[in-house]
């Protein structure tokens, strides 16, 4: 028997307003404990939520950019549940009518696009986060910074086919909430959080599977794997006859695998009805269309631009416009420059290694992007071979100093005076005789060596264009 | 006479002419309530230091010559819900207890911004939730008129406090009859605005979408005084209404020539007191002297507003006091073994037995398997309640109706006759259910000498109408007014 996989995402972003979702407190990550807090995101008796307009705003250019229908009217709900981190003990959301529905993202999937449907898209608040005592500290304490955050949820229509595909949506939007500059998206410091429901169903068959839920996956790697250790999972239940347990399960990264953490079909009842503290959320036509205007260029516009101004390949154009901020940093280099190709061949090769390598993200990166044209040009000038290139380009990453100072400051200039070449020319034709008769009988190899010699004599530094015509003109003479 | 026996306005007249200053009303109040706070029993807390030096301040800024508002300088009382900063805020309820906001409820800090002297947070119903005040987890309020009857609830102490003379007047709400009906059974004047017309921030919130703070006065004209203080926008409420609203003092004195006045029928029912049918139809002939046209009418839906109000009060209320989880704030028994326990014995010990029926009550409306048939079905039925009462005000300008089917009844007593308990709720919950402002106004006194009172009902913002027809009412009601003898 074979299996479909079936996948549908939640993804939530918590978005970059400068306040809370609910009141004026700092929304900010990383600040001391419980210091972006006051009476209404700490749940104090007699406190009223306000709905920050920002959220609604951010919210509905999420929705446009997702192809969303955005509604004229929703209302919040509250969620009730206890628990310590939740202040209020309720947590305002949009049940039965959130602010945008029917949207979709187009993936690419073995070279064809792909349409993954958007069921919904709503707001909510963040909860605060609790700090558990080390060891045998037998305590809780809770910070309350995060409690009242904005988020957005962003549910997908079960139209995944593979971990594969989930990763290349997630990816993709990811690069759209960038763009739109609504969230951080870190999955790491938990602004992008992903929970995944997978099943499986025999191929043909209409009907859904059991599904698992997936949790605490914190990096695209992860959802992958994860995922991919689930297909392994269910596949091997079904296999043998039995039935996969609807449960929701952690994926722990160290082990790789998934474990279970609670059953699903005792679902906690959390009371939904509408927040009467809020009123509902009416939108003007004209405000929609305001923002639709002002929606800045998306990634699929500008994958499609940079292939027709700049004439790189489709393919470079998807990784290049996949991060934003890798995007703008190829825009600046290679706008009004004359080898965009050459361009993104450093962007795509060299710095997105190091970045990797050095753990780091191209925001951080410390110098701007018009010294990787010049270290292009000192190339294009036959100022530095590529060898020497990528030394001072590996400099220039850990100092963000100029190129041209770098140069010299590391003795890699490029040999090109022609004295110079020519008495190098002459060493090497002068202690290689034999390379030099096998040459004049024809063996053409005999020169590439000759190069070579000349090459490591000058310790690299030589330029072998010159070498080569200069050794070229003396073996004819 | 003594100060304490007279009216904010007669009071502000006695500044303003420099006859007394702050500080003689203050110790004019204080000895009254050292001389019956005891036997009426209305506050929880009393702020004597607080009120002293903020009744200093006022005295030297008269002296320096600055403008005499309304309010400067004159004693009042705020109900134990409605937060005040530094100022312990206990609902009433053993789970607050020890809290102590760290805010201003924002009908209190306009009334503070204008010079008011708080002297202290009147006894309440724990939560909100009785109308008796008996249901308090610190003590009973007593009526000033008979010191063996209850003073209504749930704001109780704030009625007792100004009825007795303690306080000028005094804020409470109204979540279903929790102004009007504590003022009725004291024989004040009490106010519940319009829903959104007077911000809700710092006052506890109990039944959000029914609820209003409003206030408790001697009469007429000290309740439109504090109207025009407590209406209008506050940015931090989002229910509060962005609404214009004239000067209600300058209405007072128009006349009710031609005013149209609808008698609901259903709201005079079997239960309701003949000597109260009699007192109200003693104050409508004071109507129709006065030129205004008298009418019966129907309001067909009210008998469902008691389901209605139950299953949204509660369900509200189920959820706006989850909060009290001994966390952040508030009772937390030290005794528990995981968090479970402390949910659970934090919330059982913290909480009186009626709050915990109601929470209950309010979570059973609330699961999945109830939700449509209750608390969905209801916000739908309340829904033509409201166009009910919508109606009806194309045709009248105001109704008329009980504050309470009786006086107030016997502490510890509860009221056996069920017809009787029906109409209790059904006067006053309606117009919480539709939104609209209703006012208790004073109309006499039954056999036993106990305070009798009628309600005008407006449409929504049309609290004006109210102030207008109630001011000329109380000028030219036929019975003679009485104070408490205590
Ligand atoms: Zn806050």
């Amino acid at each position: 028997m074979r299996y479909e996989t079936v996948i549908g995402l939640e993804v939530h972003v918590e978005l970059s307003t400068k306040s809370k979702a609910f009141c004026s407190c700092k929304n900010e990550f990383g600040s001391e404990v419980n210091t972006n807090c006051c009476p209404v995101c700490l749940g104090y008796p007699g406190a009223l939520p306000v709905l920050n307009k920002k959220v609604v705003e951010y919210a509905v250019k999420a929705g446009l950019a997702l192809n969303c229908d955005i509604s004229l009217y929703s209302k919040t709900d509250r969620k009730n549940y206890f628990y310590p981190d939740l202040p209020k003990a309720y947590q305002i959301s949009q049940d039965d009518m959130p602010i945008c529905k029917n949207g979709f993202i187009e993936i690419e999937v073995d070279e064809e696009i792909k349409k993954i449907g958007i069921t919904r898209i709503h707001i909510e608040e963040d909860a605060g986060k609790l700090l558990h005592g080390a060891g045998d500290e037998d305590y809780s304490l809770v910070d309350f910074n995060r409690a009242g955050v904005p988020l957005i949820e962003i549910v997908s229509e079960p139209d995944i086919r593979s971990p594969e595909e989930a990763r290349l949506y997630l990816e993709k939007l990811k690069s759209i909430l960038e763009y739109l500059e609504i969230s951080d998206c870190k999955m790491q410091e938990g602004s992008l959080r992903c929970d995944a429901n997978i099943s499986l169903r025999p191929i043909d068959e209409e009907k859904f599977g059991v599904k698992s839920e997936i949790k605490n996956m914190n990096s695209m790697k992860s959802l992958e794997r994860a995922l991919e250790f689930e297909v392994k999972r269910q596949t091997e239940i079904l296999l043998q006859g039995e039935e996969v347990a609807p449960e929701t399960r952690r994926w722990d990264d160290a082990k790789s695998i998934t474990i279970a953490m609670r059953a699903k079909d005792k679902t906690y009842d959390y009371r939904n009805f509408p927040e009467a503290d809020l009123v509902p959320i009416v939108l003007e036509p004209e405000w929609i269309k305001e923002i639709k205007t002002n929606l800045p260029e998306l990634p699929d516009f500008k994958r499609n631009r940079f292939v027709k101004q700049y004439g790189i390949p489709k393919y470079d154009a998807s990784v290049l416009t996949l991060s934003k901020d890798l995007s703008v940093f190829f825009e600046r280099c290679a706008k009004d420059y004359k080898n965009p190709k050459a361009v993104s061949n450093w962007v795509m090769g060299e710095v997105l290694r190091i970045l990797k390598e050095r753990e780091q993200e191209i925001s951080n990166i410390k110098f701007p992007p018009e010294y990787l044209r010049e270290l292009i040009d000192l190339i294009d000038e036959g100022l530095l071979n590529s060898s020497a290139a990528k030394l001072v380009f590996e400099e220039m990453f850990d100092t963000g100093k100029e190129p041209k100072t770098l140069l010299d400051k590391l003795g890699l200039k490029q040999i090109s005076d022609e004295d110079a070449i020519g008495e190098l020319v002459n060493e090497v034709l002068a202690n290689n005789q034999e390379s030099v008769e096998a040459y004049k009988n024809g063996k053409s190899n005999a020169l590439k060596y000759l190069v070579g010699q000349a090459m490591k004599i000058s310790k690299g530094k030589a330029n072998p264009k010159m070498i080569n015509s200069m050794l070229l003109e003396r073996l004819e003479d | 006479m003594n100060l304490y026996d007279l009216t904010l306005h007669e009071v502000h007249e006695k500044i303003l002419e420099k006859e007394i200053s702050a500080k003689d009303l203050l110790d004019s109040v204080f000895d009254r309530i050292d001389k019956v706070e005891d036997k009426v029993n209305s506050f929880i807390t009393i702020t004597k230091e607080k009120a002293h030096e903020a009744a200093n301040k006022i005295d030297k800024k008269i002296a320096q010559g600055e403008t005499i508002g309304s309010l400067m300088g004159i004693p009042m009382a705020v109900k134990d819900n409605i937060c005040t900063k530094d100022v312990k805020t206990t609902c009433g309820s053993k789970m607050l207890e020890n809290f102590i906001p760290p805010y201003n409820a924002e009908a209190y800090e306009r009334l503070e911004n204008a010079g008011a002297i708080m002297i202290g947070k009147t006894n309440m119903d724990e939560l909100g939730m009785g109308s008796s005040t008996e249901n308090s987890y610190y003590k009973v309020t007593r009526n000033p008129w008979n010191l063996d009857m209850v003073s209504g609830g749930s704001s109780g102490g704030s009625a007792a406090a100004v009825a007795a003379g303690e306080a000028f007047y005094a804020l409470g709400t109204d979540t279903g009859g929790s102004i009007r009906q504590p003022a009725s059974f004291c024989g004040i004047v009490g106010m519940k605005p319009s829903y959104g017309a007077v911000s809700r921030y710092g006052a506890v919130a109990y039944a959000s979408s029914l609820e209003q703070v409003g206030v408790l006065t001697k009469d007429v004209y000290d309740c439109a005084i504090i109207l025009n203080y407590l209406y209008g926008h506050d940015p931090k409420d989002s229910t509060s209404l962005n609404i214009v609203h004239d000067n209600f003092i300058e209405g007072l004195k128009k006349d009710i020539k031609g005013l149209k006045i609808g008698i609901p029928k259903e709201y005079y029912g079997t239960g309701i007191d003949d000597e109260v049918k009699n007192s109200i139809k003693t104050a409508l002939k004071a109507f129709e002297s006065l030129g205004a046209h008298i009418e019966e009418t129907g309001l067909a839906y009210s008998e469902y507003s008691l389901p209605v109000y139950y299953i949204i009060a509660l369900s509200e209320a189920s959820s706006n006091f989850a909060r009290l989880d001994g966390i952040r704030y508030g009772y937390n028994a030290n005794d528990y073994k995981d968090l479970d326990d402390m949910y659970t014995k934090s919330r059982s010990q913290g909480l009186g037995e009626e709050v915990k029926n109601r929470i209950l009550l309010g979570t059973h409306s609330l699961i999945d398997k109830n939700y449509k048939t209750h608390y969905d079905k209801a916000i739908r039925v309340r829904r033509l309640i409201k166009e009910d009462f919508d109606k009806s005000f194309q045709k009248y300008d105001l109704l008329v109706i009980p504050a309470y089917p009786t006086a107030a009844f016997e502490i510890g007593g509860k009221i056996k006759d069920e017809a009787a308990m029906y109409m209790g709720d059904l006067c006053t919950v309606p117009v919480n259910v539709a939104g609209v402002p209703a006012m208790t106004v004073p109309c006499g006194y039954n056999s036993k000498g106990l305070p009798i009172g009628m309600q005008l009902v407006g449409k929504h913002m049309g609290e004006a109408t109210i102030l207008r027809a109630a001011y000329a009412y109380e000028n030219n009601a036929s019975y003679t007014k009485l104070k408490p003898k205590l």
